[in-house]
């Protein structure tokens, strides 16, 4: 009887067991590996490494700008998305919340860059930009702002703006179906009593929708930071890091560490370093969030 | 009475022109989106001589045999293939061993099950940016680097916790009569699974099965770091390693980037409901 108990649990362990093998192997063993690993200066080839301690860390925190500078602009470009891109998500939602004629068709036409490749987009904006044949340079001037154009992914001053436009533009698609839905999760009944009191729109907009989406703007801020400060197909196929390191960001930075200069050992503190900032940002965020919502 | 309906006029024109207005900024933005697509489409039709200086939407004499050169002569053909291989074979494995496990934990009764779970669907929470360093060394260690295998398992193992949360959710949702009435009937429970559990799962495989798909078709970094043999790689990495060859070919580039985005922009219009609802469902509720 209870040797039919232990058959029967143990058969029970078969149906997780490709998935908790899957998980030991490729999750949590390079999770791990990543921090044993980060205390050494292997080099990713040698069988041999040496332990050095915090020596990557300490380096990595005092002696590597580039790394810093790549930090910096990710989060430039995290605060354009944030603004930029999530208030235009918002403004269109808000747009195709009422009954729109064709909202549906708005919505699947929005939503076709994301579902693209960083890769395809970055390659299609190059030629855009392009400083040659670009279209943009076309069409400054065509509209008589011939002075503007310019190779646009190449020159310093807007290299990094411009990465930032296309990843906006892949972006945006992706907060405003988000966004739509929450605003239709919104009871109309309560947009219907508010008119009735004579509440005007912007009242309505204070008192009712904004308070409801607290949530739903919480997951998107929280989203859209997460994605954009790990941005790199997008850096891949346009300008790959350059002109200088005006658009390196830390996974960029990572990968040029690991595999360019074979620094295999400081590359996985460059990963912890970056997923505490990651994993700051966003308990800072969910922190906020519950203040906001006790307000 | 006559003032009335002036107002009510009055209304109606404040109506029709501000939905005016609105339209026009829809479709502004909606051309912005569709058009670096058409322009990549457009000039994937013209030829190396016209594609700088032919502006044209759609050029007066298209190059078809663009597509039939990049098709052949540029690898786009194999890069293809490669992508539809992975593709399907994340697929089958993710909604495989995902079901299974999700089934056991909707179902079966074993110890440790919850910390288990929680286990298997942490990662989705967790961002540990750099884990590819020491994915790749172990994948080196294993002998996977430039394998079919390297690249696969651990896209199945990237797609787990997702598909595990979501069939789980679907499991726990579904009545059990039928199960225990075809337990009392004899039924194993790999049987019930398999020939009960699943096939009601359908709805839920399927969503998962699109947003598994989607993310095979665009991955890249992993397809970096895993494939140097050009007979191995998918259609992104294949476009890279196109466009770092033969940088002033674009038609030819043009040609493979709409052979890459044409699958997934069938898939996505033909499933564009599901797609949405699946994104927004997660959000709106949690």
């Amino acid at each position: 009887m209870d040797f039919q108990k232990v058959r029967n649990e143990v058969g029970n362990y078969v149906f997780i067991l490709p998935a908790v093998v899957l998980f030991f192997i490729f999750s949590l063993y390079p999770f791990f590996k990543v921090f044993q690993l980060s205390v050494t200066d292997w080099n990713g080839i040698n069988p041999q490494m040496n332990y050095v301690g915090l020596a990557n860390f300490k380096d990595l925190l005092t002696d590597n700008p580039v790394f810093w500078l790549s930090m910096r602009n990710a989060l430039n470009i995290t605060v354009l998305a944030l603004t930029l891109q999530n208030l235009l998500a918002l403004f269109l939602a808000f747009l195709c919340d009422r009954d729109i004629r064709g909202g549906n068709i708005y919505r699947v036409i929005f939503y076709l860059p994301p579902v693209l490749s960083g890769i395809v987009v970055g390659l299609i904006w190059n030629w855009i930009y392009d400083g040659n044949y670009g279209l943009l340079n076309h069409f400054l001037e065509f509209i008589g702002l011939g002075d503007l154009t310019r190779a646009w992914l190449a020159d310093a001053n807007t290299a990094l703006l411009a990465v930032a436009v296309i990843h906006m533009w892949k972006g945006f698609g992706w907060g405003f179906v988000i966004l739509l839905a929450g605003l239709q999760s919104i009871p109309r009944e309560l947009y219907e009593a508010a008119r009735v009191d004579g509440a005007n729109s912007w009242v309505v907009f204070k008192k009712i929708t904004c308070p409801l989406m607290i949530p739903v703007f919480i997951l998107v801020s929280i989203l859209t930071i997460l994605g954009t400060m790990q941005i790199f197909d997008i850096i891949i196929s346009t300008t790959g890091g350059g002109p200088g390191y005006h658009t390196e960001v830390p996974i960029t930075r990572i990968l040029q560490t690991m595999i360019g200069a074979s620094k295999f050992g400081y590359a996985c503190a460059m990963g912890v370093v970056f997923g505490f900032v990651l994993l700051a940002i966003s308990m800072v965020q969910i922190r906020v969030s519950k203040m906001m919502r006790q307000v | 009475m006559m003032a009335d309906s002036t107002d009510i006029n009055y209304e109606k024109l404040k109506k029709r022109t501000t939905s005016f207005f609105i339209h026009v900024f829809l479709i502004l933005v909606s051309l912005s989106c569709l058009f670096p697509l058409w322009w990549a489409f457009a000039s994937s039709l013209k030829t190396q001589q016209t594609v700088f200086k032919d502006l044209s939407f759609f050029p007066q004499t298209p190059h078809w045999e663009n597509y039939y050169l990049a098709w052949t002569k540029a690898d786009f053909g194999r890069y293809f293939l490669n992508s539809l291989f992975y593709t399907v074979a994340v697929v089958v494995g993710v909604l495989f061993i995902a079901s299974m496990a999700a089934y056991a934990f909707s179902r079966l009764k074993f110890k440790g099950r919850n910390i288990l779970f929680l286990i298997c669907i942490s990662t989705m929470m967790i961002p540990i940016p750099g884990s590819f360093i020491a994915l790749y060394v172990l994948l080196n260690k294993l002998h996977l680097i430039d394998t079919r295998l390297g690249y696969i398992l651990p896209q199945i193992n990237g797609g787990l916790p997702l598909g595990i949360f979501l069939l789980k959710t679907f499991f726990d949702d579904l009545p059990k009569e039928l199960e225990d009435s075809a337990r009392i009937d004899g039924c194993g429970r790999f049987r019930v699974y398999w020939h009960i559990a699943l096939p009601l799962a359908r709805p839920a495989l399927a969503v998962l099965a699109i947003f598994v798909i989607l993310a095979v078709w665009n991955e890249y970094l992993l397809a970096m770091l895993v494939l140097s043999d050009k007979g191995l790689m998918p259609l992104q990495r294949g476009l890279m390693v196109f466009q770092g060859a033969h940088i002033t070919q674009y038609p030819l580039l043009m040609a493979g980037i709409v052979i890459t985005v044409l699958p997934v922009l069938v898939i996505y219009l033909m499933l564009q409901k599901h797609i949405i609802k699946g994104i927004t469902a997660g959000a709106v509720k949690g």
